[in-house]
């Protein structure tokens, strides 16, 4: 990339700068980010929301843009603009996973926008395992790596846990209240240890998975609905139009498949690259040592839930692989790519059949990937349920909802039919 | 027993329904408009259903999408629409397969049989009945009216079905060049029908007995015909019940006994009208005055910019003609030599400007008697070629130069002009006394005036009214800023949040506004506007919208008292000027006696000039001229041919592909789809295959019917159209009865120099992915699909081998490895043919003075179909027409501030660098609507020109199948060049 607006992020500005995080995944940039903070960084995760992000977004991305990028970009705009922070005082860092998708133009599209905001000088540090763009001020090494994926497991174990309990939950809240709990206990704890070990973050995780068990809850049958999609649309409450919590409201229980699996699907698509292509040869062993070691952290963490609590543990990423065989290649790996599909197949599995694939309106790998595959999945699982949702600038809720509440709808009936099979007959009316 | 009652209340985004159940018989049913009074309207309906009900109780279901909000607000049960609909239907048609539902601004599809699913249109395809409404208003006729006419057509135009914005850009021209109402009533439902069928079946066959439900369906009979002979539906399979209009109502009527709520009358009222306090959506915007005398102000300052008029009647001296035949309106000005207004004219076009031009003219000969002398005439706009063919008009000039001569009559130092009219936005930039940029919306944000017009109409509001509401709402609500359908749903939300028709009227204006200072214009300050503005446009009448924008930008702006007539206006002005400068008194414009004699009559017929096929309006007049219209070429008819391989890179690319030769195989046939990805590689993979033995089949260049052919497969109504296309060249293949087809899966594309990488966008990538999975008739051929890595010619032996080896066992390795070398030899051949045509057509355009154009898209944008022929527009124009891979090389180094990561993308960054560099070259972008990549590359290719004061065009392209919009944007192109004397040897 040639660099017109690259503004380097130096040695000094880590004393000096706040950096600037988009509320991409609430509880996992919350555990992220402390991790940052325990390495000097001064980083803050922007929670600013509302109308005008989208709209100050359009102001400075082209309106065709995928979503995510405008929102990303309000959000940075509009608290620059706050007058909150001293802009010479203040850089801002995006997360990003590189590839075919236009997605990995984000850095270049807030650089542009900055420029056209007249604040062009402040730094942009992109947060990418591919391409790592130099800044100074700005290093990656493996102990901060290491402690930002227990960030991601434990973030994961947390919504994963929360997520199953909170539809069922007899004291409404507790379940949140738990999670939040953690968040700045774990958070506590990373500050202050300087070596982490395994056994530790073992102990955490059975605390957590015991603390969730306790939650004394309803027996009773709820819908189950999981959200696939794009990632940031997904996530993010700012993304989705609080998703999940319209979802919680109409009684369903949510499932969304961890972040890990991303993290996986990335590392796993060098693998397919070198064996599809025979690219990436030089770094292929060390891509399969770190796709190995992920593999094996996963495993652990579904046996801990398995053997201490009867929550349902996420599906073996290897297993998530195999599922999509017979509907979409490997190979198909811009955006979320396969892994859309095989998320959708692996819901499915979980006995979640009732599912929700978000997308920004016109997202290019989903055309593919999520509603292209829709039809050989109906096809082969009849009793799916699957219902896309656009998410755009002026997308209204209303139709949203209105297409969310017809999924409901037909989830519901499917167990009311099931259970009862009760019928009322009418006549034929005028 | 006692009888038990129970309601059921739809309501639509226009329409509400009631039903009343006793027991289980409807007792009484109603199906009214609603006006956006959602709560009035429901008190309404529930006080005609109280002679039967009196005070027993009953229970009560709310349905339908503007139903929502009162549902929750009033704590009545709801139940999703197509939900309601489906139980009906389960209990009063058991057997039916699938029912169609359009309503008001939804369109559903509920399928019944083995595997139920019920579906209804994404947030892009909006546009069924309030569409059909839109459609009639533009038809100047009642949507009765329509349907009558509709009956009688006797052909079908192609539409672009996919949003109601697209559909009406090609219905507007198509009534401008005299195109019968019949026929194009008949092809607005046709369009509708191919809508509902692509964009919700998606894919599944629709067959067996289907029902047809909901309001437009009810009332329209052409419609219904035209959904029983696409389907192929017999008498008995077509069910079009009674109860169709109610059937959503009627749904939640059963669905409230389920529920079994009890509410008496008068309980349930109360709970409606406590449902709106407090109610009021906190998404507002502060009203448009702050007080009174602000609105005074206002008005004083906008009376001040105007123009003379002197009254006909006693007038005596010569005097200009100026006629706008815009999209949807004409206009007409007659100015004295003073510059001052003697006669004016506005109105909608009616479905036919020569009529309406005919009419006026006779008024202006009658009103001129002896004393007035017309020396001068001019005409601009999108009927330009017709009203001057069909009264000799002296000139005709480019829209946006007459415009901007209007303009300058104003405001001498004018630097940015802004026209919202019927049914574009432009704006102008102007720098030096010239136009220095001109903007104009893209099809997809089309949505202006004639959009807040139907929508007063909708509301029964004349547009001045409506306007006038706006301006004293006290909170206007918050609409968003992008393209129509987008705003109808936005609207349909604030109908749910209680607003008032005032609000909803301010919120419109601002969103208008909205739309062309952040999509049009996409100004990050209002700086970049410059300080001396214009504002034109029948639009701008409305002064809620010029309110808005002032208070947008923050600053005044001159609005000329004739803001609807500155094209006409400027026509005249520039009659003006050409008579001035020749002296001369005599006019070409028909005369009087001429006039009294003139007939204007239109055929169409099929132009057989190509496999194009274009469809042809022969406009004759009384004199025996004529008039074609609707041609993609000026071939046929024998007019002159002015493409070819020398002039139009298009053209040569075209022609080495077709003239790929295909040899009898021992080993089968393998079917190439000529679509997406393969436009570059054919020569490739034409080659390998023929190298092993095989008959490769290609599919023919695209048409409408390819698209047709395959639309009933395409699972995502927003991809693009290219890709759409790919559908009917699969169908295509499989007819012609070939053993594979063979489309491979590439996420890297050719390596090129100097880019960061070499991805394919995602849908060139994988969409073999997407057609493997959505069309199931591939299931009976062999279909091929590996990844390949096209940069290592060994491993891409391999895979292919491998691939291959599935269907023919006894392909071997080393033969492959040998047609892929001879292949690559022949792609090499074919880019460096391109580069050499590249060169020698530049040689041409210098040595003969022309202008070069690079018309810069993606390899497949040759195609007749997606291209539209534009490039043979622009040779027409007299531009000599390049494409981007064929000067790339040509170009230096061109750094970019994006990730350059694309191949086909980065040619594009090298050819607007040359562009750049060259004076006598302008560069114009074509972006397939929806391609994502070229939000990116589009503000880049723009930068890179401007930074060298050269003009971008972008020509955004869809199913839309007329090139009028593209002509006047060229022709602009061409005037402002001109002006500014570019091109000087």
């Amino acid at each position: 990339m040639d660099n017109n607006y690259y503004v380097p992020f130096t040695k000094a500005m880590k004393k000096t700068h706040t950096i600037l995080a988009p509320n991409m995944l609430p509880m996992h940039f919350k555990l992220i980010l402390q991790v940052m903070r325990n390495y000097g960084y001064n980083v803050e995760l922007l929670e600013n929301q509302g109308q005008h992000i989208p709209e100050l977004g359009l102001k400075y991305v082209h309106n065709d843009t995928c979503y995510p990028a405008i929102l990303v970009i309000g959000q940075f705009i509009d608290a620059l603009q706050s007058g909150k922070y001293d802009p010479h005082k203040v850089a801002l860092i995006m997360f990003q996973t590189g590839g075919g998708c236009r997605a990995s133009n984000y850095i270049s599209l807030i650089r542009k926008a900055l420029h056209k905001a007249g604040l062009g000088f402040i730094p942009v540090i992109s947060f990418s395992l591919t391409g790592i763009e130099r800044h100074p001020g700005w290093k990656l090494n493996l102990p901060i790596l290491h402690r930002m994926f227990y960030g991601v497991m434990f973030a994961d174990l947390l919504m994963l846990l929360a997520n199953q309990c909170r539809p069922y939950e007899i004291e409404q809240g507790q379940s949140d209240k738990i999670a939040e709990e953690f968040v700045v206990e774990l958070t506590d704890e990373m500050a202050k240890i300087r070596v982490l070990s395994y056994k530790k973050i073992r102990e955490n995780y059975k605390q957590i998975i015991k603390k969730f068990s306790d939650i004394p809850r309803m027996h009773e049958e709820k819908i189950k609905v999981g959200i696939v999609g794009e990632i940031f649309i997904k996530y993010s409450p700012l993304g989705n139009n609080n998703l999940e919590k319209f979802l919680f409201k109409e009684g369903a229980e949510v499932t969304v498949p961890g972040f890990l699996d991303f993290c996986l699907y990335s590392v796993y698509n060098y693998i397919i690259d070198y064996k599809l292509y025979g690219l990436r040869k030089a770094t292929f062993r060390l891509d399969k040592l770190l796709y190995n070691f992920l593999i094996k952290k996963q495993q652990k963490i579904i046996d801990l839930i398995k053997k201490h609590s009867d929550f349902t543990p996420p599906t073996p990423f290897k297993h998530v692989i195999s599922l999509r065989n017979g509907y979409i290649g490997i190979g198909a790996k811009m955006g979320e790519g396969w892994l859309l599909t095989a998320e959708m197949l692996e819901l499915y599995e979980q006995g979640v059949k009732n599912i929700i694939c978000t997308q920004p309106f016109g997202c290019l790998p989903n055309h593919i990937c999520g509603k292209g595959m829709m039809k050989p999945i109906k096809a082969h699982k009849p009793d799916i349920n699957i219902v896309a949702i656009d998410y755009d600038a002026s997308a209204t809720q209303v139709n949203q909802e209105n297409r969310i509440k017809l999924m409901l709808s037909n989830a519901k009936s499917r167990i009311e039919t099931k259970s009862t099979e009760a019928t009322i007959e009418y006549s034929i009316p005028l | 027993m006692t009888k038990t009652f129970s309601v059921g209340i739809d309501i639509g985004s226009t329409t509400a329904k009631i039903v009343l159940l006793k027991d289980k018989t409807v007792v009484f049913e109603k199906y009214e408009r609603h006006f956006s009074q959602v709560r009035q309207k429901t008190l309404d309906l529930l006080e005609q259903v109280r002679t039967y009900i009196n005070d027993s109780p009953f229970t009560v279901a709310i349905s339908g999408s503007a139903g929502l909000g009162l549902a929750e607000a009033a704590h009545i049960p709801f139940v999703q629409e197509v939900f309601a609909t489906g139980e009906v239907i389960k209990l009063l048609e058991p057997d039916a397969s699938a029912a169609i539902e359009l309503g008001g601004e939804d369109a559903k599809i509920i399928f019944l049989d083995d595997t139920p699913d019920e579906r209804m249109n994404g947030s892009c395809a909006g546009g069924t009945g309030a569409f059909i409404d839109q459609m009639a208003t533009l038809l100047n006729v009642t949507p009765d009216e329509m349907d009558e006419l509709s009956l009688n057509h006797t052909r079908i135009y192609p539409i672009a079905s996919r949003c109601g914005v697209f559909a009406k850009t090609d219905i507007q021209p198509l009534l401008n060049q005299g195109a019968k109402k019949e026929d194009v009533a008949a092809s607005i439902y046709q369009a509708v029908v191919n809508q509902s069928i692509a964009g919700l079946a998606q894919g599944r066959k629709i067959s067996g007995k289907i029902l047809f439900l909901g309001g437009p369906l009810y009332y329209c009979k052409g419609l219904r015909k035209a959904f029983k002979e696409t389907l192929h539906l017999s008498d008995k399979q077509a069910v079009f019940p009674k109860y169709s209009r109610f059937a959503v109502a009627f749904g939640a009527a059963i669905y409230a006994v389920k529920c079994g709520q009890p509410f008496t009358y008068d309980s349930l009222v109360k709970s409606i009208i406590r449902s709106i306090a407090g109610n009021i959506n906190s998404n507002r915007l502060p009203s448009l005055f702050a007080s009174d005398e602000e609105y005074q102000t206002f008005i004083a300052r906008h009376n001040s910019s105007t123009v003379r008029s002197v009254d006909v009647d006693t007038y005596t001296g010569i005097a200009y003609l100026g006629i706008d035949c815009g999209s949807t309106t004409t206009k007409l000005v007659l100015l004295t030599d003073k510059k001052e207004i003697l006669y004016s004219y506005y109105s909608s076009n009616k479905g036919s400007p020569v009529e309406i031009v005919r009419e006026q003219l006779n008024i202006i000969y009658e009103k001129a008697g002896d004393r007035i002398k017309i020396v001068g005439s001019a005409v601009i706009g999108y009927g330009e070629e017709l009203i001057k063919n069909a009264f000799n008009v002296d000139i005709g000039v480019v829209e946006t130069i007459a415009h901007y001569t209007a303009a300058k009559y104003f405001c001498p130092n004018v630097d940015f002009i802004l026209d919202i009219g019927g049914q574009d936005i432009k704006c102008f930039k102007i720098r030096n006394n010239a136009i220095d940029s001109i903007m104009l919306n893209e099809a997809c944000s089309s949505g202006c005036g004639s959009f807040i017009e139907t929508f007063a109409k909708s509301m029964e509001y004349s547009i001045s009214d409506f306007a006038e509401k706006g301006l004293f709402s006290k909170s206007p609500v918050n609409l968003g800023s992008r393209c129509t359908v987008f705003m109808n749903s936005s609207v349909k939300q604030s109908q749910k949040d209680g607003a008032l028709v005032a609000d909803i009227s301010a919120g419109l204006a601002t969103s208008v506004v909205k739309n062309a200072i952040y999509k049009v214009i996409r100004a990050g300050s209002i700086d970049e506007l410059g300080k001396n503005i214009v504002v034109q446009g029948g639009t701008f009448y409305n002064d809620a919208i010029l309110r808005a924008f002032e208070i947008e930008l923050g600053r005044d702006v001159i609005r000329p008292n004739i803001a609807g007539l500155m094209g006409a206006y400027g026509a005249a002005l520039h009659a003006m000027k050409l008579q001035v400068s020749s002296k001369s008194l005599n006019t070409s414009l028909i005369t009087k006696e001429a006039l009294s004699q003139f007939t204007h009559t239109t055929k169409t017929v099929m132009c057989s000039g190509c496999t194009n096929h274009c469809h042809l309006t022969v406009n004759t007049f009384s004199d025996g001229r004529k008039y074609i219209s609707g041609n993609q070429c000026e071939k046929g008819f024998g007019l002159t041919k002015t493409t070819d391989d020398t002039t139009n890179l298009y053209e040569f690319k075209r022609n080495y592909l077709l003239g790929l030769k295909t040899i009898k195989g021992t080993r089968g046939k393998i079917g190439l789809p000529l679509a997406l990805g393969t436009y570059e590689l054919l020569p490739l993979w034409h080659t390998i295959f023929t190298e092993l033995g095989f008959e490769v089949v290609v599919s023919e260049m695209s048409s409408r019917r390819t698209y047709e052919a395959g639309q009933f497969t395409i699972p995502s109504d927003t991809i693009c159209y290219p890709a759409k296309l790919m559908h009917g060249h699969i169908e295509y293949l499989l007819n012609k009865n070939v053993d594979a087809i063979f489309y491979p899966c590439m996420t890297y594309n050719v390596k090129e120099k100097n880019t960061d990488n070499h991805y394919n966008c995602p849908i060139v990538a994988y969409y073999s992915e997407l057609l493997n999975g959505n069309m199931e008739d591939l299931k009976n051929t062999g279909f091929l699909y590996p990844y390949l890595n096209i940069n290592n010619r060994r491993e891409l032996s391999k895979e292919l081998t491998v691939s291959l080896q599935k269907l023919f066992d006894d392909v071997g390795f080393i033969e492959v490895r040998k047609a892929v070398r001879k292949g690559f030899a022949a792609y090499a051949a074919y880019m460096k043919a391109i580069r050499i045509q590249g060169e020698k057509t530049l040689e041409y355009a210098r040595k003969n003075k022309k202008r070069i154009m690079i018309l810069a898209g993606r390899p497949y944008h040759i195609d007749l179909e997606i291209g539209h022929g534009i490039d043979k527009l622009a040779t027409t124009l007299g531009f000599v027409v390049v494409s981007e891979d064929s000067i790339c090389h040509l170009a230096n180094k061109q750094p970019v501030n994006v990730l350059n990561q694309w191949t086909y993308h980065a040619r594009l960054y090298k050819a607007a660098r040359y562009a750049a560099e060259h004076k006598d070259t302008e560069l114009v972008q074509l972006v397939s609507f929806g391609c994502g990549v070229d939000a990116i590359t589009t503000d880049e290719v723009c930068s890179i020109l401007e930074s060298k004061d050269k003009y971008y065009t972008q020509i955004k392209i869809d199913e839309i199948t007329n090139l009028g919009a593209v002509r006047i944007r060229l022709r602009s192109l061409l005037g402002a060049l001109e002006e500014k004397g570019d091109l000087n040897g």
